[in-house]
């Protein structure tokens, strides 16, 4: 594992951007800032008439290191430590299991929380268990 | 207009993930792994990004919801179920142990995108299969679902 540096400042100040963009969506859209309900929305079947707009959400979260690197002239630091068939079971679980609980860190952990809703509560406190033991067996059982 | 926007406001949740350290999946897993704490490799700053969030969101949909109508569209989508299905247990912990094995979660993945990393590519298109496989599932009639949800997708 690679050792990461205790960030609480920068990690506050981009939560509040996160929190922000949240606020702006609902206001703009009356939508929750939900990412996996955003994302698996670009892929049929329809039910409503905002493909284009989740796109373009979705196009800006792209855009967004492409930004940072015009800024500052680097890319931001990113480790991925995972091999192509891990990245492709996490991949495949974290979709399905996004969809199937309606809704991911951003949908219940940041949106929900701060709703108060006990769905949201329900799946936070889940997700994070199960993505705790997943790490402690990956790392520690060996 | 609306389309500009939400671009911009898709921009500055990434920029939210990139400042805070969240689109590094090694921040991610060192902040999950909770063995971390007695050795000391323990990353606490997602807890900060976390109550940066739900901060100004608690307080900004306060204001938001309280607004007879969204700037661009009729009505607010705000999920009001409060029951505890199956589901919303068995959903999650599956998203958990995705997010366990790489630290990534659905919105830093597409960061990432951005990024320009294969691994990042990879875990985007598996997610987007994951994606469709719960969408086609729940599509399917069922006898144990009398009555559908609103919205199967709602957050």
């Amino acid at each position: 594992m690679i050792a990461t540096p205790f960030t609480p400042i920068a990690s506050l100040l981009g939560g509040l951007l996160i929190g922000l963009s949240a606020v702006l969506l609902m206001w703009a859209t009356g939508r929750i800032a939900g990412i996996s309900g955003i994302a698996a929305r670009l892929f049929p079947p329809y039910e409503d008439r905002e493909l284009s707009g989740r796109l373009a959400f979705v196009v800006g979260l792209i855009a967004a290191p492409v930004l940072v690197r015009l800024v500052t002239g680097s890319m931001p630091e990113q480790t991925i430590a995972a091999g192509t068939p891990i990245l492709v079971a996490a991949g495949l679980l974290t979709g399905f299991g996004a969809v199937w609980g309606a809704g991911c860190t951003s949908g219940h952990g940041v949106c929900g929380l701060s709703r108060l809703s006990v769905r949201s509560l329900v799946a936070t406190v889940t997700f994070m268990a199960t993505g705790i033991a997943t790490v402690y067996v990956m790392r520690h059982w060996s | 207009m609306t389309i500009l926007i939400q671009f911009a406001i898709g921009l500055l949740f990434g920029l939210g993930l990139i400042v805070s350290g969240m689109s590094n999946p090694a921040k991610v897993l060192n902040f999950l792994d909770l063995a971390g704490v007695a050795s000391g490799t323990w990353d606490a700053s997602l807890a900060f990004v976390m109550a940066g969030a739900v901060a100004v969101t608690f307080v900004g949909f306060r204001y938001i919801l309280k607004l007879a109508h969204p700037l661009f569209t009729q009505r607010f989508y705000v999920p009001t179920r409060s029951d505890i299905d199956r589901k919303i247990i068995v959903g999650p912990a599956i998203f958990g142990i995705g997010w366990g094995l790489a630290g990534f979660c659905p919105g830093p993945a597409l960061t990432a995108l951005g990024f320009g990393s294969t691994s990042a590519f990879i875990f985007v298109l598996a997610m987007c299969a994951g994606m469709i496989i719960a969408r086609v599932i729940a599509q399917l009639p069922s006898s144990t679902r009398v009555a559908a949800p609103v919205h199967p997708l709602e957050s």
